[in-house]
């Protein structure tokens, strides 16, 4: 006599412990340790921290540790964290025209002050595997400069803005939106938009940028400037009135040089798309800027064809907690749906058996 | 009696390039207004101004409400305007596709009208939706296909269903006869002349082609370079033309 | 009262679910309007029950007895996350018993056993825009909402019947909710529609990755969208349950051999075992 299969608890438990099996791997080799992701593995904890929105490189650590390396999963799991944190306030805009600077390039210009600081870059390394790092090589020690970087080096955006040859950013009031406090509203201001795109997916943003170069919606990008350093967060506590210094993080940001725009009243000036992300983040700042500057689109009286243009469609797909949680969620039990559908589509055989099958 | 349709000094501008200027016209019921002139003559952006698509830079398009009268377009709020162009109002794209679902069909195309004001009897908006498709020629045996599958000139046919459906008072035309051969427009512009006359139909019909202002239209306006420089009765303006641009316009078109 | 290390009580925080209560108490004074929210990220994923979740977190209380299904089964791996979920972070009592809870979380199912008033019913919702099939753009779907420009989605209805003589929706049939707002009812099949008709139960309707909120209050109007010539009807099985002989609750079909033998058994488990014991204690 069939029995209702039973027995899901039990099953949900041994799903865990096997996995955390899995997770140690071999008990013979050593285990991972947190300051070793962070200290060895510092790119995947800047993109982790990026899109899972919280600057903490233990906890980053921690939760690539978790999810055995799997990215998305470990942004999934710092989200989730940053739900239960209490918020006290906003710290105050950074500065980033005030960074400590480690790495500066422009491509729109040879040479300008401060110069280029190629920094710590894969740039230029040929892709060739280093087998001498599988034995674990210690590096050469890097020669020290004989002065240091410019203390402060000026934006090629206020270089060019001198002449009033590139748009300048609009100054408001109103606080910036929150889109981990309210839902998005469409058509959506360019802070919700940037936050969104901040915390979006590195690899849908990437792939839509290339497609803004290869003609889908064609920005006429420029680096302007990418540059990397630390920059202070500063705070201002009610109780005191005034902003303090709080700490200070690394962070990559790139301001991409667009297409000019005029009209009847604005002479011609270039135009701009911003990407900012902890750490190095530099492809993920970029490929941000080129998307930020596509969904200008509209407000620059640009037809919006291409798929990078579309508000609705770029920011509705970003997040990768959200599509990954969907599209996995195809896993879960949708047998009494598809009992409907059974029972229609039998019924509607059964209402035409002359029909033939389709080849 | 108020005209149906009052527009004073309608302008639309983008940025300093003027798309259309100062039109000012009335439009009675059952009457048939064309506009001519050639590309980038501000037809277009008339059209769209009048047919509450886009806002003008400055003047007022007045439609005679059932419920209020003589009432501005852009004045009235969103929900009246939609529920306007649903009922009172026809929209006939030059390309057919802007006007229909392609993806359900021909029947539903017909039908989506009566359903959106409340008819809920799939019988009777299938027949009603099939005496349509008769009217305007299309086989009723058509009436499951997918537009996909439909000529040129069938799509325009439904296209003139669709919007006909619920008995509008006035249908905005932009090129209806664009884009299909010689034959296909003429059963075409046939069709159209008849469908207006029966039903009492008021029509703006903007068109660069002479012989289709001809055969529909009452009276013309002549546009050029977005200002309107010459009006009158069809007839009149295209057999006698007083402005140097029309007589240039008249005199160009190919005599078969 | 016990909750998990360092957690709220049910997890979020409370000017959290007090932003949720206000956005269930627009959707409850607008049947059937979707109210947009705030979501949060949660510990599940997004797709897996994250609304619901959120929407029952928003209103469970320490007395309050909770019963969660998926597929109308209390035993269903994702329907025993969630009810551990909210053990491990509310500490509330749990039941499989329908008509001991005072909160049911269900998802793809409505309870074959009537609600009573008091009684509160939290929908999982992937998809919570009906129109969202015919015009994918938000922007677009809110003004016809706010119009109540429905005639695409009976075009929809129209076209199965002229295609397949009959409606083709079997589960997410939409419904039009207080005679004003068309709604999506989430995938439960056609069969559980009638049951959210003048229900005594308030029902409760959360989309966590879509971020919004709708609500059916007690004893509302809910009609299934039809033709007055095609009228809405449910589904009918020729078979009875092979484990309680019930012939008027939704049956699972259960694939037996490779040779295409089958059987079939209540998909509302509770439902199920009571009409068991009670066959049992009448013998």
């Amino acid at each position: 006599m069939y029995v209702a299969v039973k027995g899901g608890e039990k099953a949900i438990d041994n799903a865990h412990r096997l996995m955390a099996e899995e997770r140690r791997g071999d008990p013979a080799t050593p285990v991972l340790g947190l300051d070793q992701i962070m200290g060895q593995l510092g790119l995947a904890v800047d993109r982790v921290m990026t899109e899972g929105s919280i600057h903490d490189r233990e906890l980053a650590a921690l939760a690539i540790k978790q999810a055995q390396g799997d990215l998305v999963e470990a942004i999934f799991l710092l989200r989730a964290y940053r739900t239960t944190l209490p918020r006290f306030g906003c710290s105050e805009p950074l500065d980033t025209a005030a960074m400590a600077i480690r790495r500066r390039i422009s491509s729109a210009f040879k040479d300008l002050p401060g110069g280029q600081v190629l920094g710590p870059t894969y740039d230029y390394t040929h892709r060739l595997l280093d087998f001498a790092l599988a034995e674990g090589s210690e590096p050469d020690t890097a020669e020290c400069a004989d002065r240091p970087v410019e203390a402060r080096m000026p934006r090629v955006a206020d270089v060019l803005g001198h002449e009033g040859l590139i748009e300048r950013n609009p100054v408001g009031d109103d606080p910036p939106g929150d889109l981990t406090r309210q839902p998005l509203g469409l058509p959506a201001g360019r802070d919700l938009r940037l936050q969104n795109l901040a915390r979006g997916d590195e690899g849908f943003l990437l792939a839509l940028a290339y497609s803004s170069q290869r003609g889908y919606g064609n920005t006429h990008p420029f680096a302007g400037e990418i540059r990397m350093g630390e920059v202070a967060v500063e705070f201002a506590p009610e109780e005191l009135g005034f902003a303090i210094e709080i700490g200070e993080i690394t962070v990559t940001e790139c301001q991409m040089i667009n297409q000019f725009k005029g009209s009847k009243d604005v002479p011609p000036q270039f135009t701009r798309g911003y990407g900012l992300a902890f750490g190095k983040g530099e492809r993920k700042a970029m490929a941000m800027a080129l998307v930020d500057r596509s969904l200008r689109a509209g407000e620059l009286g640009e037809d919006a064809v291409a798929p990078a243009q579309d508000e609705e469609f770029v920011l509705m797909h970003s997040d990768n907690v959200e599509a990954s949680g969907f599209v996995q969620h195809l896993k879960l039990p949708h047998y009494v749906d598809f009992q409907s559908e059974l029972e229609l589509i039998r019924r509607l055989r059964a209402a035409n058996p002359d029909r033939e099958a389709a080849e | 009696m108020n005209p149906l349709l009052k527009v004073t000094g309608l302008t639309r501008m983008y940025g300093a390039r003027v798309g259309c200027k100062d039109v000012s016209f009335e439009l009675w019921p059952g009457e048939v207004m064309g506009i001519v002139g050639e590309s980038g003559s501000g037809k277009t952006t008339l059209l769209s101004c009048l047919s509450a698509r886009l806002e003008p830079t400055s003047g007022t398009v007045a439609y005679d409400t059932r419920e209020d009268g003589l009432t501005d377009i852009y004045a009235m709020g969103e929900p009246r305007r939609r529920m306007l162009m649903r009922t009172d109002w026809g929209i006939v794209h030059q390309n057919p596709r802007d006007g229909l679902r392609m993806g359900v069909s021909a029947g539903a195309n017909v039908g989506e009208r009566l359903m959106a004001v409340g008819a809920r009897h799939y019988g009777s908006i299938r027949a009603q939706a099939d005496e349509w498709l008769r009217k305007v020629e299309i086989d009723g045996e058509r009436i499951d296909d997918l537009p996909l599958t439909f000529s040129g000139g069938m799509l325009q046919r439904l296209q003139i269903a669709r919007n006909l459906v619920t008995h509008p008072r006035l249908v905005f035309m932009d090129e209806p006869t664009g884009g299909l051969d010689v034959s296909v427009q003429a059963r075409l512009l046939d069709l159209l002349r008849r469908l207006v006359t029966d039903l009492g139909l008021a029509a703006i019909v903007v068109t660069h082609d002479l012989a289709v202002a001809r055969l529909l239209a009452h009276r013309l306006m002549v546009m050029r370079r977005g200002e309107v420089v010459e009006s009158g009765l069809t007839d009149q303006v295209l057999d006698d033309p007083h402005h140097p641009y029309t007589q240039l316009l008249v005199s160009s078109v190919l005599q078969p | 009262m016990t909750s998990a290390q360092g957690y709220n009580f049910a997890y979020l925080d409370e000017q959290t679910k007090r932003m949720i209560r206000r956005a269930i108490l627009k959707a409850v004074a607008i049947p059937g309007y979707q109210v947009p929210f705030g979501s949060r990220e949660m510990p599940l994923p997004y797709g897996w029950g994250t609304g619901g979740i959120q929407v029952t977190a928003a209103v469970i209380g320490p007395a309050d007895t909770l019963k969660v299904i998926d597929q109308g089964a209390d035993d269903t791996t994702n329907a025993v996350s969630i009810r551990r979920f909210f053990a491990r972070t509310a500490g509330v009592a749990t039941t499989e018993r329908t008509a001991d809870a005072t909160v049911i979380q269900t998802r793809h199912r409505i309870p074959e056993t009537p609600l009573a008033e008091g009684q509160i019913l939290v929908y999982q919702v992937p998809i919570p825009e009906p129109l969202r099939w015919l015009e994918p753009r938000e922007t677009e779907t809110r003004k016809m909402h706010a119009l109540a420009d429905y005639g695409a989605m009976h075009v929809k209805l129209y076209e199965d019947i002229a295609r397949f003589g009959r409606i083709a929706t079997t589960y997410d049939y939409p419904v039009l909710v207080n005679g004003r707002y068309l709604m999506r009812p989430s995938p439960i099949p056609k069969f559980d529609n009638p049951k959210m008709h003048m229900n005594p139960a308030l029902q409760l309707f959360g989309a966590g990755r879509e971020k919004r909120i709708y609500a059916v209050p007690p004893y509302t109007d809910v009609k299934s969208l039809d033709f007055e010539d095609h009228p809405f009807e449910v589904q009918k099985w020729d078979e009875a349950c092979a484990i309680c002989g019930s012939t008027d609750s939704f049956l699972d079909e259960v694939v037996t051999d490779d040779k295409g033998g089958r059987m079939y058994v209540c998909s509302d488990t509770d439902h199920c075992t009571s009409r068991q014991i009670r066959r049992e204690a009448a013998e």
